[in-house]
């Protein structure tokens, strides 16, 4: 399994239109680490979902602010760290829906973080009030390949 | 860029709007204004045909969960069909499919409004 750095950064304005660029940007990344499509989709919408909460909740939809990216490749797990400079988002009071009942009201908001938490095996948050905001979203490598690579 | 279209066909009675490319929070706004303008229009018996779409975020399904209410006061309804494995999963990680129609193919849908309007 071919593989470039352990890790490689970039970094995009807040804007929706810089999505499509990040997608396809983690998406070949993941590819190279060996994961199956339907993994590379699932962390691909995970890292959509993080920067759209960042885009419409952090930077409240300002175009001009980084979203900064970060993703670490080891033998064992595939990193993304995400970094914003705005408003801190606590997803802990966004509490885990009951998706019938939320759905049964039509509310829109908060499937984001349900979403990544269900589509990764690790999400975590930092927060550095008035200095940036975190998210690490983790995503173990399939045994196969990480065996290939030893 | 982020590829999406959104083309409305009219059926006998139903209203078609096939979605094609990626839908996610930059794009979600272009199927707001095609159900915005089905709703004007008084058109209440909807199918989502998805054969062509591609990916799908949170983004795109709240325009679902925004027009579903105002469709079904109305005696409609949203239909949604031809949606392939991996677009699937994300409405059904999301349980979609306890509250949405789901269908494999475009023509169960339209049966589905038609045997409704007969009732």
């Amino acid at each position: 399994m071919r593989r470039g750095p352990a890790t490689i950064s970039k970094t995009v304005l807040s804007r929706t239109d810089s999505l499509s660029e990040m997608r396809e940007f983690i998406a070949a990344l993941a590819r190279e680490s060996g994961f199956p499509d339907d993994e590379v989709a699932n962390i691909v919408l995970a890292v959509d979902e993080a920067c759209t909460n960042i885009i419409k909740h952090a930077y409240q939809y300002a175009p001009d602010k980084e979203i900064r990216v970060t993703v670490s490749r080891s033998s064992k797990a595939f990193e993304i760290r995400i970094e914003d400079d705005g408003r801190s988002f606590d997803p802990s009071a966004v509490h885990a829906p009951d998706l019938k009942e939320h759905l049964t009201h039509f509310r829109r908001g908060g499937l984001g973080v349900y979403l990544m938490k269900k589509l990764m095996d690790d999400v975590e948050y930092k927060f550095q009030p008035g200095k940036k905001n975190q998210v690490r979203l983790v995503k173990h490598l399939p045994s196969n390949a990480a065996a290939a690579r030893r | 860029m982020t590829d999406f279209k959104v083309q409305h066909r009219d059926g006998e009675g139903v209203s078609i709007l096939d979605l094609k490319g990626y839908l996610d929070a930059h794009t979600a706004p272009d199927l707001e204004t095609a159900f915005q303008k089905l709703l004007n229009d008084r058109k209440f018996n909807i199918v989502v045909n998805c054969r062509d779409l591609s990916y799908i975020s949170s983004a795109g399904l709240g325009v679902f969960m925004a027009y579903i209410e105002d469709v079904r006061k109305n005696k409609g309804d949203i239909k949604l069909t031809n949606m392939s494995p991996k677009v699937y999963n994300v409405f059904d990680l999301l349980g979609f499919p306890i509250l949405y129609e789901i269908y494999k193919d475009e023509k169960e849908a339209i049966v589905k409004f038609r045997n409704a309007q007969k009732a």
